[in-house]
């Protein structure tokens, strides 16, 4: 019996279309447009001025306080203007557009490192390193990482948890990276070890990922504190809260963080970065990116430099199909529609999914029957329907009695919702409100 | 028999007194003073319950009109000057005197002028698809057209105009209490002096872009060429971020901006029609219609 989280969830088709195309590295953009908010929390600093050339992993902003990230030039060139462009949302950010040198050779070579399995930092060098090369959560949230392992005293820390489950249908760009760099993943995951003092780490990763679940637990026969973990397929796995649930019984209690439970969840394509960081001092300037759609001529994963511009990617791809309705950045259930394919790449660019013809449809909504379904699927045992009523009418208090700020968003309700009710419309509504009244309140 | 309703006389009586003497008890010691004048003053207020005021209803509105000294801070915009000298003259305190103001619209970016470039499926609500993307059209600042302000509107002063998609102001029926104000996520709507005969002169734009950028998105966008800042004799006119905004209590109406405004995002309401002095075609610029559609 595979294990998973007991409350919830739904399974949604997985229409993995690019699980077995290799990850290729898209070719260096002439322009790179880099915006200073990548992260949660304050948007980075920009230390660099018009007509300053640039090197490639030169910082040009800098972290704008605690929970905040560096962020690097992409590639080597000269900054032409701090413009705004639009960001996934449509509205404009502040960003650094950076034209590529092209006779800079550091643009083009090899990028990929060799393996390098030894290390002898500190734990207080390796956190150092994490936060000066801009390290966030690479599974879509884009947290700062460095604030996810400063573990303060009096936590008890037992075990590290790899996220590898890429719950998200359509998505692939974690497993093809498990599949390409798990020997580098490993010394990653063991040089997190070794910075926060953990003898044990899981590897978590969805049974529909057979081949990557092999390739680690060939990788990591030798090591007897890395165990890889299969688990039942079921939406949303990934999110942090489901997994500790699934793989320790281990139930991470409502507004608090796995740490509370003795736990750090990390993405693989975090700890490739780390890896990265610590072993090559190479700062996150390229991601894996799956752009994929039903329709598209060429779904492939690429290596992405941040800061393309999407309408690169889709190119790469084969070019927007003629019925395109809808370019979603991220995955199909937490991914946001795009208002135009001029938004760069960010840190947090998991996949690009093109949708066409009627897929891309809502559906009419109609009355709620009190079929409970809703119910049933939440993942977090909450009562969605009755939390869209009161976000509805006002009853923003009642919401947060309800619970409502500890809705991950993960969508699911409305996913099987029968009537088509615009329940995580509400509820996110309903959530900012009350976070605002909260907010107000202390 | 006449035992039973004797003795059931005897227990009703002594229970009626035992209770009496409760009630007398409790109201002695639990009696709180209330100022006769704040139901006095209840009665003039409209008795809307808006929170134009500030309080959250007319009770508590009347209550602070008693409480306070000095009432020339606080005002009832829907009653308006007529009430608050009633209101003074109950209490016998000074009241300033304010300049009535009406809810505007500042956004003419209808269908016809500024084109959709999206499709929103979502919940038909400014205050949610604000929070989920910056709406249909390729401008970020203007109305979204859900008709929240409509919404939230206790005297029938708004409608949704069906043919360009934003929503209208009934000056006639606005109290200007400010929930529009307060519901619009964009910030769109102002309360502006109403003048006489209603007339007012304001920019119907909120486009901070650069000017190619704010035309691209709408054909009557302020694209910050400052022409109206030179032309103005008053100095009323400030241009901030590519946007231009009139100073109600500087402007003389003489619409001279109106005139030089190559995109006419500047709006005139209800001045009569112009004398004619050139052929140039006559600019079409909306006037706020007094009647409201039928769709309630």
């Amino acid at each position: 019996m595979l294990r998973t989280f007991p409350k919830g969830g739904i399974h949604p088709p997985e229409n993995k279309l690019t699980s077995s195309k290799p990850i290729k590295r898209l070719p260096v953009p002439k322009v790179v447009y880099v915006p200073i908010s990548q992260h949660i929390g304050i948007p980075a600093e920009i230390i660099v001025d018009r007509k300053d050339k640039v090197e490639i992993g030169q910082v040009i902003a800098k972290s704008g306080g605690f929970v905040s990230s560096n962020i690097h030039a992409p590639v080597a060139g000269t900054v032409t203007k701090l413009d705004k462009i639009v960001d996934t949302r449509g509205y404009k950010q502040q960003c650094i557009v950076i034209r590529t040198d092209q006779k800079d050779e550091t643009n083009f070579e090899q990028v990929d490192l060799p393996l390098l399995e030894e290390f002898d930092l500190e734990p207080q060098e390796i956190l150092q390193r994490i936060s000066d090369f801009g390290i966030v959560g690479l599974g879509g949230a884009t947290f700062p990482s460095h604030v996810k392992l400063n573990i303060k005293e009096g936590k008890n820390l037992d075990c590290l948890i790899i996220n590898g489950v890429e719950c998200e249908p359509y998505l692939t760009a974690d497993h093809r990276l498990m599949l390409e760099k798990g020997e580098e993943i490993l010394v990653g995951i063991r040089i997190l070890m070794h910075a926060l003092h953990v003898d044990r780490a899981i590897i978590g990763i969805e049974n529909n990922k057979r081949d990557a679940i092999d390739n680690f637990k060939k990788l990591a026969s030798n090591d007897p504190g890395i165990q890889i973990a299969a688990l039942k397929v079921k939406y949303p796995q990934g999110g942090e809260k489901q997994l500790v649930r699934a793989l320790l019984k281990r139930e991470v209690p409502k507004n608090g963080l796995p740490l509370d439970v003795g736990v750090v969840v990390h993405n693989v394509g975090t700890i490739f970065a780390i890896y990265q960081a610590v072993q090559h001092n190479r700062p996150l300037m390229e991601r894996v990116v799956t752009v994929t759609g039903k329709k598209l001529e060429n779904p492939s994963n690429f290596w992405v430099r941040i800061g393309t511009p999407i309408s690169d990617l889709i190119d790469a791809a084969g070019g927007i199909p003629e019925d395109t309705r809808k370019i979603v950045s991220g995955g199909p259930m937490m991914g946001r529609a795009l208002k135009n394919t001029d938004v760069p790449v960010t840190k947090g660019t998991s996949g690009i999914l093109v949708i066409s013809g009627g897929e891309a449809n809502r559906g009419a909504p109609k009355n709620c029957i009190r079929c409970g379904e809703c119910v049933d699927v939440c993942p977090m045992g909450l009562e969605p329907h009755l939390l869209m009523n009161l976000a509805e009418k006002g009853m923003y208090e009642k919401a947060a009695q309800e619970d409502i700020l500890t809705c991950i968003e993960c969508g699911s309700c409305s996913y099987v919702c029968p009537s088509h009710r615009p329940l995580l419309d509400y509820i996110r509504f309903g959530k900012t409100i009350a976070k605002q009244l909260e907010s107000n309140k202390g | 028999m006449s035992d039973s309703i004797l003795y059931s006389v005897i227990l009703l009586a002594l229970l009626g007194t035992v209770a009496a003497l409760v009630l007398y008890v409790v109201s002695k010691k639990f009696y709180v003073y209330e100022d006769p004048l704040i139901a006095t003053v209840e009665d003039l207020l409209p008795g809307a319950n808006c929170a134009g005021c500030g309080s959250p209803g007319c009770r508590s509105f009347a209550e602070k009109l008693v409480g306070s000294e000095d009432i020339s801070d606080l005002f009832c915009p829907v009653g308006g000057n007529e009430v608050m000298n009633l209101v003074a003259g109950a209490l016998g305190k000074e009241v300033k005197e304010q300049d009535p103001t009406v809810a505007v619209i500042r956004c003419q970016g209808g269908c016809d002028v500024r084109p959709k470039t999206t499709e929103y499926q979502g919940p038909r609500s400014c205050a949610i698809s604000s929070l989920i993307y910056s709406g249909e059209t390729d401008c970020q600042f203007g109305c979204l057209g859900d008709g929240d302000c409509v919404e939230v509107c206790k005297f029938d002063a708004m409608y949704m105009d069906e043919a360009t998609g934003l929503p209208v102001v009934i000056t006639d029926k606005c109290t200007s209490c400010g929930m529009c104000v307060d519901a619009c996520p964009r910030n769109i709507i102002e309360m502006r002096p109403k003048h006489k005969r209603d007339l007012k002169i304001f920019v119907g734009c909120l486009n901070e872009e650069k000017g190619g950028i704010a035309r691209k998105a709408c054909s009557v966008a302020c694209i910050g060429c400052s022409k109206c800042l030179d032309v103005c004799p008053k100095e009323a006119i400030s241009m901030e971020n590519n946007l231009a905004y009139i100073d109600p209590e500087l402007c003389t109406l003489c619409r001279k901006c109106v005139d030089v405004c190559p995109t006419h995002s500047i709006i005139e309401t209800n001045f009569p029609p112009r004398k004619k002095k050139n052929v140039e075609p006559e600019v079409t610029i909306k006037v706020e219609p007094v009647k409201p559609q039928n769709n309630a």
